[in-house]
């Protein structure tokens, strides 16, 4: 089973209230962030806290993501030495424009592994795309690394590069389908922006539920209330998983009678009708079934 | 490291702490006020003093608020005071660890 990221949960790096307890939220990662939620002044003690957090007991079983800083500011590479030393998961690499800014970001991590010891290719890589100049080069992008696990949409910086402002998502409805067409044609994983009005929770549900439709994995977060929301959202129904668990039994009847298609109620089984009864059944089995 | 220089580190916020940091002509001396020395003292000193020694950390006088905060949270904010009160050097991330 892959790894599941319906929920990519933020948590500013410069807060240690916010860093000592988020990990009982459970999303299904976690990412500190060391760009836009720290001041500069705070650029610093942000980054021990996040190095040193990574290290604690709480987020050893929980995959740990870091938004790190562009690696053209004073602050990105420091970033870099400091996560991959502490052991994080993902390095979230934002404003990633063109596939050199991940080879730059690969070459950096390459040489950070062999000093400190880590095996090379461990540390894993999330691009976000911010800029039509990133969306146009997405494809390229979702291909340049075996380190990637998939690339994100950033609204913020994107709607302002395009010269509007976010609205009920015709914004970014060309976006959004190209960072998942990349991803899926790299075969990784695709993440939707952020919901920013945390107390608009039926504008955050209609959001999720267009997203799941087009097929992202999930979406970045900003408030732990949105984790299960988002969850519930991503999980099967009941006549889904119902429907689900017949295909399957269907699917291993024929197998045994040696049948290379079978039908169920006049409907004819194969492959990709087996595959989505599978991860109809995965996600239940991680979600529970929609409420 | 030399602390050189006075420096702050942290916050007075809860699960926070806040690092005071000064020079001194010798010695090292450390003071801790937390809101739960009581439970946890022994704890808290030794991760003080085990990051201070990992930082070579001989001299300079240091004030501690705690407000509840983590081993790693304290060990975060020693490690960013002493780093902003010490003259620039590269950071030996191994020695952070």
């Amino acid at each position: 089973m892959n790894k599941l990221r319906r929920s990519m949960l933020f948590l500013p790096g410069a807060n240690a209230a916010m860093l000592s307890t988020a990990f009982i939220y459970r999303p299904d990662s976690i990412m500190f962030d060391l760009e836009d939620a720290v001041a500069l002044r705070e650029k610093d003690t942000a980054r021990l806290l996040v190095f040193n957090a990574l290290q604690h007991p709480m987020y050893q079983d929980m995959e740990t993501v870091v938004r790190i800083n562009p690696l053209n500011t004073p602050f990105g590479l420091p970033d870099l030495e400091a996560v991959v030393r502490a052991g994080v998961d993902v390095v979230r690499l934002p404003k990633t424009d063109t596939p050199e800014d991940i080879y730059e970001l690969e070459s950096h991590l390459e040489r950070i592994e062999l000093a400190c010891g880590r095996e090379v290719g461990s540390t894993r890589v999330m691009a976000a795309i911010e800029s039509a100049i990133g969306v146009i080069n997405a494809v390229s992008i979702a291909r340049s690394s075996k380190r990637l696990i998939g690339i994100a949409l950033a609204a913020f910086d994107y709607v302002m590069d395009m010269q509007t402002e976010r609205g009920d998502g015709t914004e970014l409805f060309y976006a959004r389908c190209a960072v998942l067409h990349a991803a899926r044609a790299a075969g990784i994983d695709a993440f939707d922006v952020v919901w920013p009005d945390v107390n608009d929770e039926a504008g955050f549900l209609r959001e999720v539920e267009l997203i799941r439709r087009m097929g992202f994995n999930g979406k970045s977060l900003i408030n732990p209330r949105q984790i299960d929301l988002l969850h519930n959202a991503y999980a099967p129904t009941q006549h889904e998983v119902d429907h689900a668990k017949l295909v399957i039994e269907a699917a291993e009847e024929g197998e045994r009678n040696g049948l290379g298609v079978v039908s169920l109620n006049g409907k004819m089984i194969d492959a990709p009708i087996i595959n989505h009864a599978q991860m109809v059944l995965e996600r239940a089995a991680a979600s529970g079934v929609r409420r | 490291m030399k602390i050189v220089r006075e420096a702050l580190a942290g916050t007075m916020e809860s699960s926070d702490l806040m690092v005071r940091i000064a020079p001194t002509e010798e010695g090292l001396e450390v003071s801790i006020h937390s809101e739960v020395m009581k439970q946890f003292g022994d704890q808290i000193l030794q991760v003080v003093h085990a990051t201070l020694g990992a930082m070579d950390v001989h001299q300079g006088f240091i004030i501690i608020e705690d407000k509840g905060a983590l081993d790693c949270v304290i060990r975060a904010r020693l490690q960013s005071a002493i780093l902003r009160a010490a003259e620039p050097t590269e950071i030996n991330w191994e020695k952070l660890l």
